[in-house]
């Protein structure tokens, strides 16, 4: 998973560290533990995944497994990634917002913001067989809300009989309900400090001048959470493009690619193809690179004000 | 002070990280001396006698204690009383089941991962396709009775030999399918709605390209030309008869999954045999005209870290008693015609299970890789 901090007001400042040359010579120390791990275990097993996909069965170097990325059935399947992981951000964002905006209406310390609080950290990492098995029991075709449908006369509803293909959460578009179930706890989690940050002295402020609600969240509100927002959402989005364990569970015939990722690697039937995987790895960064670039640049324009 | 408190930590981390490491380092290495007095012989030993014979084959495998295999769900063609039965048998030797609902992909990728590791697995049940592409991983080695498995069923060398095959069938839960289906065409009537399941995706799993290949042969193509099956696919898709999930023992005893085409021996442990954790309803039907098998081979890993128990293994399998248990899950065993000849086999079980089909398709190296090509191009789209 991708991590975008996104500071609400950068410092600017020149930090602290700089007074001191002595010091600054061995704060890096701090950072090697981590700097390792990073190293040990992120960087190195990407490369190596990725550079898999760079040799053929024999070990010899190759650009033909390239020629995946012609297959129509991998364009499909990146097709499908990219828009479930875009609507879910999306739909995750937009309500994990909202629940937001009502939360700031509690005490902070009170009972219900604890509650939300723990509960979306909970939630935000509730996927899996645990959550695909949750949403089997609800919506599969024993679910108890389908079984519920049928018996008040609705025999082909939308959960068992989805565009006439069968189970709505066995295809991929119903992934976008188990995944919302992960994706707004994760956006109350990383949007709710952002939101705090929010001084009601500014909706004052505004009041006095004579601004309405209306003009204090387009002229003020919206444009301070600008960059925390499109920050999350591009979270959001990494977290769904990533997710694996849910969809392994609920579909069996991939149509995502960490599921033709999975296909590459284990296949019994098309065999020696598992250097294939290596260069879908490489088409997943090479989308998060061209997000994270659309991301900068929008940000900084999002954060154009601060300067 | 503030530097001091991170060479601190520093160290410690350290320090941490080093006990850990010869923790590791010294229990692996006294695993690795207990066995390793007779593992020089049973490495590379092609027979029982090689070792001594079947007492000083035992004995060496008591020595090792251990037996790591993979990829055997225990309700597969009863690998549950299978490995049960071994470790009662030779109750010094404990077996670890790595990964039971795994593919034969994954039974090679884990003997390379974990070369010379104590976890490596020792023996493989593994697909045609797959072995043909590995066949430096298995070391050779002939059972006691090597001559009761037909020649065309092993590798003259004995790197690999056939062990059990199923035919394709449908599986269907009788409380809610009410008549039982005599054809494949049958599968698309409105009864079937989101009800029709197969073990994972054709173009990743045997199992699943094999419910592809029967439907091809049930509905007019070949083993040569498997199109007419994914064209049923597709028809069966476009019915809103297709359940896009991979059916377990556990879907079909919940009724998520009514109706699956896999194995027989795989459809029959899930119905009755399967007993409180089966579902009685589920019954097993396989179509007239061409059936389709596959047989799976049994190898046993170069690299085996207990290649004595691994040997007695195979010893095990190949005898009567676990060739009648395939035999009772509904797998057709290799030995069984030697079997029937030497009237070792079961013939209560054989009777209820049915006599071999004289005449099944088995599809050849070529036609599999043929299918698969196929596969990879047509499937997605007939079923997307």
């Amino acid at each position: 998973m991708t991590t975008v901090a996104t500071p609400l007001a950068p410092a600017d400042t020149a930090s602290g560290a700089g007074a001191n040359p002595r010091r600054r010579s061995v704060v890096w120390l701090g950072l090697v533990p981590f700097a390792a791990y990073v190293v040990l275990f992120l960087a190195i097993p990407a490369i190596l995944a990725v550079g898999s996909g760079f040799f053929d069965n024999a070990g010899a170097f190759t650009f033909a497994n390239l020629a995946a990325f012609a297959n129509p059935n991998i364009l499909q399947s990146f097709v499908s990634s990219i828009w479930i992981s875009a609507l879910t951000a999306l739909l995750g964002a937009v309500i994990g917002a909202l629940v937001c905006f009502a939360l700031l209406g509690t005490r902070p310390d009170g009972f219900l913001r604890t509650i939300v609080d723990s509960a979306s950290s909970v939630l935000a990492q509730f996927g899996g067989v645990m959550l695909a098995f949750a949403f089997t029991a609800t919506i599969g075709t024993q679910g108890f809300i389908t079984t519920s449908l049928v018996h008040l006369g609705l025999a082909d509803n939308i959960f068992n009989s989805f565009d006439n293909k069968g189970t709505w959460i066995y295809q991929v578009s119903g992934l976008v309900i188990p995944y919302l179930y992960f994706q707004v706890p994760l956006m109350v989690l990383t949007f709710m400090p952002a939101m705090q940050g929010l001084k009601t002295t500014w909706a004052e402020a505004s009041a006095t001048l004579g601004g309405s609600r209306f003009t204090y969240w387009t002229r003020i509100g919206m444009p301070i959470l600008a960059p925390a927002f499109f920050g999350s959402l591009i979270l959001l989005f990494a977290n769904s493009f990533s997710s694996y364990a849910t969809a392994a569970a609920l579909i069996s015939q991939g149509g995502i690619i960490p599921l033709a990722i999975r296909q590459q690697l284990t296949s019994e039937t098309v065999v020696g193809v598992a250097n294939v995987a290596g260069v879908l790895a490489l088409g997943m960064v090479v989308v998060m690179i061209v997000l994270m670039t659309a991301y900068s640049a929008l940000q900084r324009r999002a954060s154009r004000w601060q300067r | 002070m503030i530097s001091k408190r991170y060479f601190a930590g520093v160290a410690i981390a350290a320090a941490v990280a080093v006990s850990l490491t010869a923790c590791a380092g010294s229990n692996s290495g006294t695993a690795g001396s207990t066995s390793s007095v007779n593992a020089k012989t049973a490495k590379t030993a092609t027979s029982a006698k090689d070792v001594g014979g079947m007492d000083a084959l035992v004995k060496a495998a008591n020595a090792e204690g251990q037996l790591n295999v993979i990829t055997l769900p225990p309700s597969w063609a009863n690998y549950g009383k299978i490995i049960a039965g071994f470790e009662k048998k030779y109750p010094k030797i404990t077996i670890n089941s790595a990964n039971p609902d795994g593919s034969s992909a994954d039974e090679v990728a884990a003997a390379k991962a974990q070369k010379g590791q104590t976890t490596a697995p020792d023996v493989f049940d593994i697909g045609t396709a797959v072995l043909q592409q590995n066949l430096d991983l298995v070391a050779p080695y002939k059972v006691a009775n090597w001559a009761d498995i037909p020649t065309d069923f092993k590798d003259a060398d004995g790197k690999w030999y056939y062990d059990y095959t199923g035919l394709m069938s449908v599986g269907y839960d009788s409380s809610v399918i009410k008549t039982a289906p005599k054809k494949i065409d049958d599968l698309l009537g409105s009864a079937y709605k989101g009800k029709v399941s197969i073990k994972g995706d054709p173009t990743q799993a045997n199992e699943a390209a094999s419910a592809v290949y029967m439907a091809a042969l049930q509905s007019g193509g070949s083993a040569e030309d498997i199109q007419q099956g994914i064209d049923f696919f597709g028809k069966l898709k476009g019915a809103g008869n297709f359940q896009a999930v991979t059916p377990t023992q556990a879907t079909v005893a919940s009724g998520e999954t009514p109706v699956v085409i896999q194995w027989s021996y795989n459809n029959l442990a899930w119905g009755k045999a399967g007993g409180a954790s089966g579902n009685a309803n589920f019954t097993t039907v396989v179509f007239p005209g061409t059936a389709l098998g596959s047989y799976y081979n049994q190898a046993i890993n170069v690299d085996a870290p207990h290649p004595a128990a691994a040997r007695l293994w195979e010893e095990w399998i190949y005898s009567p008693e676990v060739q009648n248990l395939y035999l009772a899950s509904g797998a057709y065993p290799a030995t069984l015609t030697a079997m029937q000849d030497n009237k070792k086999v079961d013939t209560k079980v054989l009777e209820s299970v049915g006599a071999a089909p004289k005449d099944f398709a088995q599809l050849t190296a070529d036609q599999a890789t043929k299918a698969a090509t196929l596969l990879t191009s047509k499937w997605a789209a007939a079923i997307g």
